[in-house]
């Protein structure tokens, strides 16, 4: 009654408060997908060139040479660097999902409460980090300790595994993947921690009536329950990892090269764009073939994440951002 | 062999372990990265150093002022962008719940995982390739469209937090929906509002990716955001992988004020919304 | 329950209400996709247009330059005659004005040439302290780059642009500001090679290094030409530029002079597909930046490269002697760096400053030496950036550059420029205009 009057009035008088500010939130929510198309469509545009150029071909060209002796045209693929993105993204989960499913459990089950809460913290600190400071850190702790500790004993013990073989001098693929591990430990870990926490307490309760150790409740009654999330949490981090570039750049080795070696430099997607971006000097193509890197890896980025986050939205449960 | 009781028992043991274990290994990266940037950081403190911008490349001597000043500019600019841009379509997002607002709600989920380098060449291609022109404007534009979706899903948490009530009992009285938003809704939530920005302040402070092709870079104090200007970060990345003993040397100490200022920013945050709910009647 | 039913439709939006706004957002979804597009057309429309007023800009500033050839011929007779005739050092050349406007200004481009340009820049503003001239050290690549595209007010870069180059950036402009060398740099200090040990190399050693066939420090064409050194066993890391760059035109320039293999599959550029990245057994690295490379030389034990002099010297690094052409072993110094500019710099031409001095002539003439480039646009005026004011300060900078800077290059391991090419960068200096007003007085000339 008085409400509805009160409605009619705002009516009456047009603009209200009320409806401007409804427009304002209306635009500020527009603003999120506006900006989603914006990208597509520049980094596309951007990268019509090269599409133009070389079509489907590019993602299995492994050659990357801007100005052939020749003097022909630019001879572009997205192979070295797509193969340097998948397998540094692979080795870090080698790395990162065991010990974040550890440090999730210690988390979420294991610390006593009054260690709960510094070890949330520590592990975010962990997350705060920026990128470039673990790729200082990256740079002048991490790649001598690797070139010294790990890779020569891997190389000498191991090399004649093709993925140990060749130079060890701390730049490569395998310090790249250990920073990307380390980077990632606090994204999977918080969603494997809030999955595992989220299993009901009367599963677990069954198992310890039934006499079960902890251990034999999580191996039983948690971790299958929890399974999809953990597996949520892997595929969030995989995307997360793919997409990092400071800390890899300044590890990695920045070679156009596909080699077996996990010790050899390499290059990753964004750390080739980094490298080579601002320099394109005027060539169409060029441009173009880093545009079109930049689309792969946000195509891969977005797929990554969208199956993750649905997963996630359909478990109920709420992420760290 | 061991009986099956004591298999058990020290399968148990060996799970804390692991756990314990695993825990532990996820801190020394922590631990040694604070160890290396205070242990290199501290040594190249001084008065100079905040008061002198950076020297030229091999030069010895010089400071940050610019690169303070640099990062608190575009840190500043993306503020503007992505605050009343997040809040805003973070309150939309709670006022209007429906198919639209899932979609972007997800969408913004997705968004905050962007890789930063896309959103540099994103936003090098919309302004500076269309104005020809490198500016701490473009780079702290940049920064706020990675802020937006992280405010607005922040603000979107805490207003789902406040209990409907309060905004039922606002309309009840006959406060029109914006002003029960603002008043009522936004006031209660204003806690978990103002972590979500600083968070995301904090996040976007360490970004360097997103300002190598916006604001490019500088060697002196810029006059106004319309000049490019080098950022700590970036300040970390050149000098860092400059082969000289005084640019590393800076490049730690930028690192350490930088990593002071993000972190000390989050232990803020945490300290503050926990002292909060503790002392919460 | 009526305060049920009330509550309940409070709570919903009235769907005419509803309608309205989302009209409205859709609308302004619309507009702001519209306003996107219309604003990327209408920047590539203005620079169209403006390619439309630069031809005009361009028939109008050669009329102009050819009624000022005549005049001016006179003055060229001049100044050749006292270039002859008197000792004119690089530090002369007419007085600098006083005060300079505040401004600020911006260039990037050569990572090898940047300690010298920054200190430059950071030496200008204490001479004028309202002018800000920020260097960005990108690359040669970048450096071209981004003065084509305008986004900066100038550009360095070692490489000489190509005539393709040039036609992609119509007005576009170069002169040398200093000249160096690029140094074969290693690090065997941990594998036992004495600190300061100098290693020959000839280019087909360099050459194989580069393209992976010389694998290992020991090889026997390394030992054949470093008698009485015990070389390493070990692998050698072959490091290389990761992005464009002038020191890798002038390296692999001077590799294709010297070996037709290398000019045939590799040629030279700012940037080439190194055949050590792909070889079997061998080891490429890319860095980004002089910078980088000498970095990453200088942690990797066994690891090569190619720098500029200074990022050599200022890192403690080995430096390797090169066969020149005269068959002789010679360090890069500021003297074999100058021998090799003497003898191979020849006449420069103002209005083509391009000049080839690697594998220069004479006994002790280093051979990977080179020039490095300063990119502007003759008619400062094409770059929609730059005020008259400003291009006029940018032009006294670039003035001061090949005259007062020179000071500081021996400093920094770089030459100072010969006074035959100071003489043909002042006439270039001062054909500078916008929109055909000569920026730098003449009477800088006879200063």
């Amino acid at each position: 009654m008085q409400t509805q009057q009160a409605r009619r009035s705002s009516q009456k008088h047009g603009a209200s408060p009320s409806s401007l500010l409804h427009i304002a939130l209306g635009i500020a929510a527009v603003a999120i997908p506006v900006i989603t198309v914006l990208l597509v469509y520049e980094i596309g545009n951007g990268s019509i060139p090269s599409i133009q150029a070389y079509g489907l071909n590019f993602l299995f060209t492994s050659d990357w040479d801007p100005f052939p002796a020749n003097g022909g045209p630019p001879i572009l693929g997205a192979l070295p660097a797509m193969y340097g993105s998948v397998v540094t993204t692979v080795l870090s989960l080698i790395f990162a999902v065991p010990i974040s499913l550890g440090v999730a459990l210690f988390q979420a089950e294991l610390a006593p409460r009054s260690v709960r809460a510094p070890s949330l913290f520590l592990v975010e600190m962990l997350a705060a980090v920026p990128s470039v400071v673990y790729g200082l850190w990256g740079l002048f702790a991490l790649v001598p300790f690797m070139r010294v500790y790990v890779d020569a004993q891997l190389g000498s013990k191991l090399g004649f595994l093709p993925i140990f073989a060749g130079q060890t001098d701390g730049i490569g693929m395998l310090t790249a993947g250990m920073i990307l591990a380390i980077m990632i430990i606090p994204y999977a870990s918080s969603v494997m921690r809030e999955v595992i926490s989220a299993v009901p307490t009367s599963q677990r309760e069954a198992c310890t009536a039934l006499g079960a150790t902890k251990w034999e409740t999580i191996k039983t009654a948690v971790l299958p329950f929890a399974r999809t999330g953990l597996i949520a949490g892997i595929v969030l981090a995989m995307g997360r990892a793919i997409g990092e570039t400071m800390a890899v750049t300044m590890v990695i080795g920045n070679v156009a090269r596909i080699s077996p070696s996990l010790f050899l430099p390499a290059e990753t997607i964004p750390s080739v764009i980094a490298n080579e971006f601002t320099e394109v000097a005027g060539n169409g193509v060029y441009l173009g073939a880093l545009f079109e890197l930049g689309l792969i890896l946000f195509g891969m980025s977005f797929l990554m994440n969208l199956v993750g986050r649905v997963i996630i939205n359909r478990l109920g449960f709420k992420t760290k951002q | 062999m061991l009986d099956y009781n004591s298999k058990r028992k020290y399968s148990n043991l060996l799970y804390f372990f692991f756990a314990s274990v695993c825990f532990l290994v996820a801190l020394i990266p922590l631990i040694s990265i604070l160890y290396y940037t205070i242990l290199n950081g501290v040594s190249v403190l001084s008065l100079d150093f905040f008061t002198k911008v950076t020297p030229p490349i091999g030069a010895s001597g010089g400071g940050i002022l610019n690169a303070l000043v640099g990062s608190l500019v575009v840190v500043a600019i993306a503020c503007l962008f992505g605050i009343p841009l997040g809040v805003l379509g973070g309150a939309y997002l709670s006022e209007y719940p429906g198919k639209f607002s899932y979609y972007v709600r997800l969408l913004a989920e997705i968004l905050t995982d962007v890789p930063s380098i896309v959103t540099g060449i994103f936003v090098y291609q919309l302004i500076v390739a269309a104005t020809n022109h490198f500016s701490a404007w473009s780079g702290g534009i940049a920064l706020g469209f990675m802020m937006i979706p992280i405010v607005a899903i922040s603000t979107n948490e805490s207003l789902k937090l406040v209990s409907s009530t309060l905004r039922e009992g606002g309309l009840a009285l006959g406060i029109s929906r914006a002003k029960t938003l603002i008043y009522i809704l936004l006031s209660t939530a204003r806690a978990g509002v103002v972590t979500g920005i600083a968070l995301a302040v904090a996040r976007v402070m360490g970004e360097t990716a997103p300002l190598l092709f916006t604001a490019l870079g500088g060697q002196f104090l810029i006059h106004s955001p319309n000049e490019p200007t080098t950022t700590l970060t970036i300040l970390i990345f050149d000098f860092g992988t400059a082969p000289y003993a005084n640019a590393h040397a800076i490049a730690w100490g930028a690192a350490l004020i930088l990593l002071l200022m993000v972190l000390g920013l989050n232990i803020i945050v945490r300290l503050a919304s926990r002292l909060k709910v503790k002392g919460q009647v | 329950m009526n305060v049920c039913r009330i509550l309940m439709t409070m709570s919903k939006e009235p769907s005419k209400q509803n309608k309205t706004r989302y009209i409205i957002i859709a609308v302004v979804i619309i507009a702001i996709i519209a306003g996107a597009v219309a604003y990327q057309s209408m920047a590539n429309s203005s620079s169209s247009s403006s390619a439309s007023q630069s031809q005009t800009m361009m028939s109008v500033s050669s009329i102009m330059s050819s009624t000022e050839m005549t005049s001016s011929s006179a003055t060229m007779m001049s100044v050749s005659s006292i270039m002859s005739s008197a000792t004119s050092s690089p530090m002369a050349g007419g007085t600098m004005p006083a005060t300079l406007p505040t401004v600020a200004l911006l260039g990037a481009g050569a990572t090898f040439p940047a300690p010298l340009i920054q200190t430059w820049t950071v030496q200008f503003n204490q001479m004028y302290s309202g002018v800000t001239i920020s260097y960005n050290p990108i690359g040669s690549g970048g450096g071209i780059q981004q003065i084509t595209r305008k986004t900066v007010d100038f550009g360095a870069s070692d490489a000489p642009l190509s005539n393709t180059q040039f036609a992609a950036a119509p007005g576009l402009t170069l002169f040398p500001e200093t000249l160096g060398g690029v140094a074969i740099t290693y690090n065997l200090v941990p594998f036992g090679l004495a600190n300061g040990t100098v290693l020959n190399f000839t280019p087909n050693v360099i050459v194989g290094i580069y393209n992976g066939t010389i694998t290992h420090w020991n090889d026997p064409a390394i030992a054949a030409i470093n008698p009485g050194v015990t070389l390493p066993i070990n692998l050698i890391t072959a490091v290389h530029r990761s992005d464009g760059s002038g020191t890798t035109y002038a390296f692999t320039n001077f590799l294709s002079d010297v070996n037709v293999n290398w000019a045939t599959e590799v040629g030279y550029a700012t940037s080439v597909k190194w055949p050590v990245d792909i070889a079997m057994n061998a080891n490429g690295v890319g860095a980004k930046g002089n910078a980088g490379v000498a970095g990453t030389v200088a942690q990797t034990p066994g690891a090569i490269g190619y720098v500029d002099l200074i990022y050599a010297v200022q890192n403690h690094l080995g430096v390797g002697a090169v066969l020149n052409a005269a068959g002789n072993y010679v360090s890069p110094t500021l003297q074999t760096i100058l021998w090799a500019a003497q003898n191979a710099t020849g006449t420069p031409n103002p209005s083509d400053l391009r000049l080839h001095i690697v594998n220069a002539q004479g006994a002790q003439s280093y051979p990977i030496a080179t020039y490095t480039y300063m990119l502007t646009y003759k008619d400062m005026s094409l770059n929609p950036d730059l005020t008259q004011q400003k291009a006029q300060v940018l032009a006294y900078f670039f003035w001061w550059e090949i005259h007062g800077g020179q000071q500081y290059s021996t400093g920094l391991d770089y030459v100072p420029l010969p006074a035959n090419v100071v003489a043909a960068d002042e006439q270039m200096l001062l054909t500078l205009n916008y929109q055909g007003t000569q920026l730098l007085p003449s009477s800088l000339m006879t200063g």
